[in-house]
């Protein structure tokens, strides 16, 4: 007996792993995740590690839980990219506890009770965002204006421990520098009767904006950053251009057509693509590859409809910001896309008849 | 002939529980078990519905036609839902403004309608008592851990109110478990509720799963 065998396609191997791409991203993100973390000082940095700790260790207890072996599950690195993109959309200054039943609700919740890895419906960290927004509007919408290391306002170490870890006195707690975000000091001007640009934080600029030296979420506030993460994960092939090209199109398409009709209302797209977590969101949230669809045509479709969701809800809805339940609401829409929306099988017309030799280009497409 | 009570008990409360098992009424489960107390009162509303109405169809039970038989039944709980609600209005006014609309709606409770067709119309007097009872018990029951749980994680009180429906003497079980508390509002909302339901269908699976491994080991084989 011959001891060769059929071996079936495809033969090479590109080396992808779920940890090399989880490591991927991660180092995408560094760039903005280190100025945040400059930028928002020692109580950014306790709420970025608080978070982080606390995905990886619910995830080992789900983990062990569910009977699963717990050492390859936790260092393909899925959760830590979990806590980490959650820990970027937090208030900068929020207590601990925010981070902790953050990451809770992130592996707990919304991924080991699915069944774990590339099992969820939703993203872990938008359903974790969404819960907390809902549950405790105050801390997660109070900002602080940025307050770099070796600035006079920088709050030392000590004080950073105090921030983070609640032990301040009420009274203290009052003292420290709030400050709204760009999309939620538009919100509440334009509440209040005034209009655009009048509207606008006193000291901004697109520019700010673009650069991330504003109040705003912890790796939220540099778009350069974060686009500069986003390219590279394209130029990886971690990702495809599809949904984050959809996303921002479908944001600056709706944006600039109702600033161009009344620009005393709404903010002109610059702002919209330079504030909050859009960027974050298109490049590293939306492209999910387990949340997302499948084919090219859905991606465009998923990505365009997080963008005019997202558009919608800063504008006409009760919050500011969107980005997460946008991408919320396009993740349950993902199995109903991928079953509307599916690629022509090759040797197939687009109603899955099977093609003839001699077929014009006209069936094929 | 000998009717079972004891099985009759046993599927009520447990095997074949309104909620855990056959995933009825989750609608006005899920949107006033906000508050333990709220839950109490409507699962008592709801079992004294489940009980007349059992008495009622298994008397009549002969007398109706196949072909009428739904209509009948509704207009049975009907009956008895506004006597329910009228009654709860005059005496304990302040729990209804709570519940405010679930009370009616028990008339659409799929779980009453169900235990009517599915029970009563095909037995005496007495087992349909006994079956509205315990399923009755049963809702109750897990209306009020799903109270306490979403009450407990949402506000850190327990049995908030209780005074309101149960008299002054039972203030005592008014409890506030956790002082200075934030409130966990995502508990206490609609989502909250499937949430903490999801987790209790699952704790009973795993009771039941470790129960019967318990009692294999016991008797050495499987049992049916």
């Amino acid at each position: 007996m011959s001891d060769q065998y059929l071996v079936a396609g495809p033969y090479a191997h590109a080396g992808a792993s779920v940890s090399r791409t989880m490591g991927l991203v991660m180092l995408a993100l560094v760039p903005a995740t280190l100025f945040g973390l400059w930028q928002f000082g020692w109580p950014a940095i306790f709420l970025f590690l608080v978070t982080i700790a606390a995905a990886v260790i619910a995830e080992a207890v789900c983990l062990r839980i569910a009977g699963k072996p717990v050492r390859p599950f936790l260092t393909d690195g899925s959760a830590l990219l979990s806590g980490w993109l959650l820990a970027l959309t937090l208030p900068p200054w929020a207590p601990w506890w925010i981070g902790l039943v953050g990451s809770l609700i992130a592996i707990v919740v919304a991924k080991q009770i699915f069944g774990g890895i590339g099992q969820n419906l939703f993203n872990p960290a938008m359903v974790a965002r969404v819960a907390l927004l809902i549950s405790f509007p105050l801390e997660m919408t109070t900002f602080v204006a940025p307050t770099p290391f070796l600035s006079a306002a920088a709050p030392d170490f000590a004080a950073g421990l105090d921030i983070t870890f609640d032990t301040l006195e009420p009274q203290a707690r009052l003292d420290a520098v709030t400050s709204a975000s760009v999309l939620g000091h538009i919100r509440n001007e334009l509440g209040q009767g005034l209009s655009l640009p009048q509207g606008l934080p006193p000291d901004y600029s697109a520019l700010r904006g673009a650069i991330g030296t504003v109040p705003g979420s912890l790796g939220e506030t540099s778009a350069l950053l974060i686009l500069l993460g986003g390219l590279f994960l394209l130029a990886m092939r971690v990702i495809t251009w599809h949904i984050p090209v959809a996303m921002l199109g479908a944001i600056a398409l709706s944006a600039g057509l109702l600033h161009l009709l009344d620009p005393s209302r709404f903010a002109d797209p610059v702002l919209h693509l330079v504030s909050g977590a859009t960027l974050l969101g298109a490049f590293f949230i939306a492209t999910d590859l387990v949340t997302s669809p499948l084919s090219v045509r859905g991606q465009l479709l998923f990505g365009a409809g997080c963008g005019l969701l997202v558009f919608i809800i800063r504008t006409w809805s009760g919050y500011p910001e969107g980005v997460a339940f946008a991408v919320m609401l396009m993740n349950a829409c993902t199995p109903l896309i991928d079953h509307w929306v599916q690629p022509r099988i090759y040797g197939r017309d687009r109603k899955g008849a099977p093609l003839e030799p001699g077929d014009d280009a006209e069936r094929v497409r | 002939m000998s009717t079972d009570y004891g099985r009759i008990a046993r599927a009520g409360l447990w095997d074949n529980n309104v909620v855990l098992v056959q995933s009825l009424a989750l609608c006005p489960l899920l949107a006033v078990t906000g508050t333990a107390t709220n839950g109490l009162g409507l699962g008592l509303a709801s079992t004294f519905v489940l009980v007349a109405s059992g008495i009622l169809v298994a008397l009549i039970r002969s007398l109706i036609t196949p072909e009428v038989r739904i209509p009948i039944f509704v207009l049975i709980v009907a009956v008895l839902v506004t006597l329910v609600d009228l009654g709860m209005n005059a005496w304990v006014h302040d729990l209804h403004r709570v519940l405010g609309l679930f009370i009616p709606l028990i008339v659409t409770n799929c779980a009453i309608l169900g235990r009517a067709e599915a029970f009563a119309s095909r037995n005496r007097m007495l087992p349909a008592l006994v079956d509205g009872l315990m399923m009755g018990i049963g809702f109750t029951l897990v209306l009020v851990v799903l109270g306490a749980v979403r009450e407990l994680i949402g506000s850190g009180t327990l049995f908030r109110d209780a005074a309101l429906m149960l008299g002054d003497a039972l203030a005592f079980l008014e409890l506030t478990l956790i002082p200075d508390y934030r409130g966990f509002l995502l508990a206490i909302l609609p989502p909250g509720g499937f949430i903490a339901l999801g987790f209790l269908l699952a704790g009973k699976r795993a009771l039941e799963r470790s129960l019967e491994r318990g009692s294999l080991k016991a008797t050495g084989k499987g049992s049916g």
